[in-house]
C-alpha cells in the first residue's frame, strides 16, 4: 500500500482580512480559518492516488492547535490521518523553519512513497516550503504539477506533466518523491457525511519539538533566516482622474480624455 | 557578516538558446545593489545551447562577470542537477546577494537552494534596496494578499537570496561598450542528479499562458454580461497590443479560461497598463493587479472599488465605452 503525506496548511480567509491601518498589522479577531485553498488540491491528488492504487493518505500541518480544525476537514474529505505539529517554540516560523519541522516530522512517521504538498499558501505566498522539503529531505521534485499520468508501482516511478511558462514537460521520478500541485489537477471533492463522522472521533497526535528532537535554535522566529523588520499599507487610493458619462454626448468626451491621458502617459 | 561574502548574483534564464528577458530586468535590479555594496554584478546563466553572443548581451546590459555552466546534459531544467550546480559555485565563490527570477523555474531551484544552503529566501519582491547602515538587502513584498507590503531582511545569513517577478523592472539600456568577462564552467559530472528524467516537453501555444509577460491587458468581468461580448476586449487588446484577463466571476461563468483569470486564485500581474472592464474590484481581485503601472477603469457603480486603484475611471456603460475607443484606436492607427 502506498503511503502519501499532505502537508497542508490552516490559513486566514482572506475575504475577510482586516488591516489595522495605525499598527499596518492584521487584526486576528473573528477572522476566520481555513484549509489553505490550493492544498484542497494536493488532498483531492492524494485521494484521487488512493481510489486507484490503494494508500494511506496522512495529512499534517504545523501550526497552533485549532489548526486540528483543517486537519478534520481533510480527513472528512477521505484521508486517513492527521498529525499536529504544535509547540509554542514553532511560532513566527518562516519558509526555512516551517520546513525544518515539518521534514523532521515526515521522518519520524516513517517510510512514506509521496508527498503532496499545494502550490503556495495564500497567507504567506511564497510557495517555497514544497521545494524546502524536497531538498531537506533529499527526495526528488517536480513542481506546479498539472497532472499525474501514470504511477508505477512495481517499478516505483510516477509520471507527471509540469507547466512552465513557455509550455508542458513530462518528468519521471523515482518514489518517493515531493509534488507540488496547482489547480487544473482536479477539483476538490466535498466533505462526505461518513467522512465527518469519521473526522470527529478520529484521534489526532500533537508532535512537538521534543517528540521530535528538534534543534532549539532552528525553531520558530528565532530560527529563522528572514526577519520582517517593516509593514506598512500601501496606498490605498491613486486618487485618479474620474470622467461621469451622464448622456450619450459625454462618451466621446470621455473617450477623448482616455486617449489623452494614455498618450501622456506614452501607453499609446 | 558580509566580510567574506561579496558580489550581487543574479540568475539568467534561458529558452532554446535565448536569454529571457527577464534575465536583464534581474541585472537592472543587480545593478543598483551592487552599485550600493560597491560590489561585482555577475550574471550566472546554468543551461545549454547559448551562444556568445547572448553572454555579451548581459555584460553588455549591466553584468561585470557571467559565468557561464552549459552542457547538453543540463538542457533541461533538473532542479537536483541545477540546485548542485549553483551549491557548488556559491560555496567556491560566496556570494552576498542572489536574485532570481520568479518564475516557475526559479520558485524551484531558489527555495531548493536556500534550505541547503541554510539561508533565508524572500519570494515575489517588489522594490530591492541596501540597508546602507548594515549593508543588509532590504526586501519588500505584498503580504497578506497585497494587503501590506513588508519589508524583510536576512540579517545573519548569508547569501542573502530574492525573487523577482517578470516585468517588474525595465532592462537597462544596452550598453555595447561596458566591458567584462565571460567565464566558462565544466559542468563537474559528480554533480548530475540522474533520478529525475525529462522524458519530453511541449510548447504551449503561447496566448494567455504568457499573460503575465503582457505590456498590457484588457480584462473583463460580470459586467460584460455575456461570452460573446468578450470579443471586444479581445480587439481592443489587439489594437492595445496586449492580452485579455478576466475577474473570476467572469471565468466561473465561462466567459474566458482559468489561466486568464487574474487575483488571488488566478495570475498576478504587473503591466504597464490595465483595463478593468466591468470588474468591481473585489479584494482578491486587486490582489492579482493593483499593482500594475497605470489603471483604467470603466464601470456604471461610482462607488466600485476599482475606482480607488484607478489612475483613470470612466463611470460608464462599458458597452458604449468600448466600441468609441476601439474605433478612435483604428483611426490613430491608419
Ligand atoms: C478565496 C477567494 C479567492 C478569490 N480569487 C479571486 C481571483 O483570483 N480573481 C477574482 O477576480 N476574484 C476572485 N474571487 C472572487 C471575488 O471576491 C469577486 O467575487 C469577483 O472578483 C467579482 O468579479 P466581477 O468584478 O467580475 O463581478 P462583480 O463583483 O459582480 O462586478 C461586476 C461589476 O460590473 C459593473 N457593471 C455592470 N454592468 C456594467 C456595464 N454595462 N458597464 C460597466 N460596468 C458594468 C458592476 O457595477 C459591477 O461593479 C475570490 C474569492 C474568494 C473567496
Ligand atoms: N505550517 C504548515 N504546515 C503544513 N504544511 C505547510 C505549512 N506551511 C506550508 N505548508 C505546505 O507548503 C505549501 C506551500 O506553502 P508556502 O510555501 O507557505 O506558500 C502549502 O501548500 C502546504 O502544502
Amino acid at each position: 500500500m502506498l503511503k502519501i503525506i499532505v502537508p497542508i496548511k490552516q490559513v486566514p480567509e482572506t475575504g475577510n482580512v482586516k488591516m489595522d491601518p495605525e499598527t499596518g498589522t492584521m487584526v486576528r479577531d473573528g477572522v476566520v480559518s481555513i484549509v489553505n485553498p490550493l492544498d484542497l488540491y494536493s488532498i483531492e491528488t492524494a485521494l484521487m492516488l488512493k481510489e486507484k492504487y490503494g494508500a494511506v493518505v496522512t495529512v499534517l500541518t504545523m501550526g497552533p492547535l485549532n489548526a486540528v480544525k483543517a486537519l478534520k476537514e481533510a480527513i472528512s474529505m477521505g484521508c486517513d490521518e492527521g498529525y499536529i505539529l504544535s509547540d509554542r517554540a514553532f511560532a513566527g516560523a518562516d519558509t526555512w523553519a516551517t520546513a525544518y519541522v515539518l521534514m523532521n516530522a515526515i521522518q519520524h512517521i516513517g517510510d512514506f512513497d509521496l508527498i503532496l504538498a499545494g502550490e503556495r499558501a495564500t497567507d504567506g505566498d511564497t510557495g517555497q516550503v514544497g521545494p524546502n522539503l524536497a531538498a531537506g529531505l533529499d527526495i526528488p521534485l517536480a513542481t506546479y504539477v498539472r497532472k499525474v499520468n501514470e504511477l508505477d508501482p512495481e517499478q516505483r516511478t510516477i509520471t507527471v506533466e509540469r507547466s512552465v511558462e513557455e509550455g508542458i514537460e513530462t518528468l519521471r521520478l523515482p518514489l518517493p518523491c515531493l509534488l507540488t500541485v496547482v489547480k487544473e489537477i482536479s477539483y476538490p471533492r466535498l466533505p462526505t457525511l461518513r467522512g465527518k463522522k469519521r473526522a470527529k472521533t478520529v484521534d489526532i497526535p500533537v508532535l512537538t519539538a521534543e517528540d521530535l528532537n528538534l534543534k532549539r535554535e532552528y525553531l520558530g522566529l528565532k530560527g529563522s533566516p528572514t526577519r520582517v523588520v517593516s509593514t506598512k499599507s500601501p496606498k490605498v487610493t491613486r486618487n485618479g482622474q474620474m470622467r461621469t458619462i451622464k448622456e450619450d454626448k459625454d462618451v466621446s468626451t470621455a473617450v477623448d480624455d482616455l486617449i489623452n491621458f494614455l498618450e501622456e502617459r506614452k501607453l499609446i | 557578516m558580509s566580510d567574506k561574502f561579496t558580489n550581487v548574483w543574479t540568475i539568467a534564464e534561458a529558452f532554446e538558446g535565448k536569454l529571457k528577458p527577464v534575465s536583464f530586468e534581474l541585472l537592472a535590479r543587480g545593478r543598483s545593489l551592487a552599485d550600493a555594496c560597491g560590489e561585482q554584478l555577475v550574471s550566472v546563466l546554468i543551461g545549454a545551447k547559448v551562444g556568445d553572443a547572448e553572454l555579451n548581451s548581459l555584460i553588455s546590459h549591466g553584468a561585470d562577470l557571467v559565468i557561464s555552466v552549459q552542457d547538453p546534459a543540463l538542457e533541461a531544467f533538473i532542479v537536483e542537477t541545477y540546485s548542485n550546480v549553483l551549491l557548488d559555485l556559491v560555496e567556491q565563490r560566496k556570494p552576498n546577494i542572489i536574485l532570481a527570477a520568479a518564475t516557475n523555474n526559479g520558485r524551484t531551484l531558489m527555495p531548493h537552494a536556500a534550505m541547503r544552503l541554510h539561508t533565508g529566501l524572500t519570494a515575489d519582491c517588489t522594490d530591492l534596496q541596501i540597508d546602507l547602515a548594515t549593508g543588509d538587502l532590504l526586501q519588500t513584498r505584498p503580504a497578506i494578499g497585497g494587503n501590506i507590503l513588508a519589508t524583510i531582511k536576512t540579517p545573519n545569513h548569508r547569501p542573502q537570496m530574492a525573487t523577482v517577478r517578470p516585468r517588474s523592472t525595465q532592462p537597462l539600456p544596452e550598453d555595447p561598450s561596458r566591458v567584462g568577462k565571460i567565464e566558462q564552467v565544466q559542468l563537474k559530472p559528480e554533480l548530475l542528479d540522474k533520478r529525475v528524467m525529462r522524458l519530453s516537453f511541449k510548447a504551449e501555444a503561447a496566448d494567455e499562458s504568457n499573460l503575465q509577460d503582457s505590456d498590457v491587458i484588457v480584462a473583463g468581468g460580470r459586467g460584460m454580461k455575456k461570452a460573446d461580448n468578450f470579443v471586444q476586449l479581445h480587439d481592443l487588446a489587439r489594437l492595445l497590443g496586449g492580452k485579455v484577463g478576466a475577474s473570476r466571476d467572469a471565468v466561473d461563468r465561462g466567459w474566458a479560461r482559468y489561466p486568464q483569470q487574474i487575483g488571488l486564485s488566478g495570475k498576478t500581474v504587473l503591466p504597464k497598463l490595465y483595463i478593468a472592464m466591468g470588474i468591481s474590484g473585489a479584494i482578491q481581485h486587486l490582489a492579482g493587479m493593483k499593482t500594475s503601472e497605470t489603471i483604467v477603469a470603466v464601470n456604471t457603480d461610482p462607488n466600485a472599488a476599482i475606482f480607488q486603484v484607478a489612475d483613470f475611471g470612466i463611470v460608464g456603460d462599458a458597452f458604449q465605452v468600448l466600441p468609441e475607443l476601439i474605433s478612435r484606436l483604428e483611426e490613430r492607427k491608419s
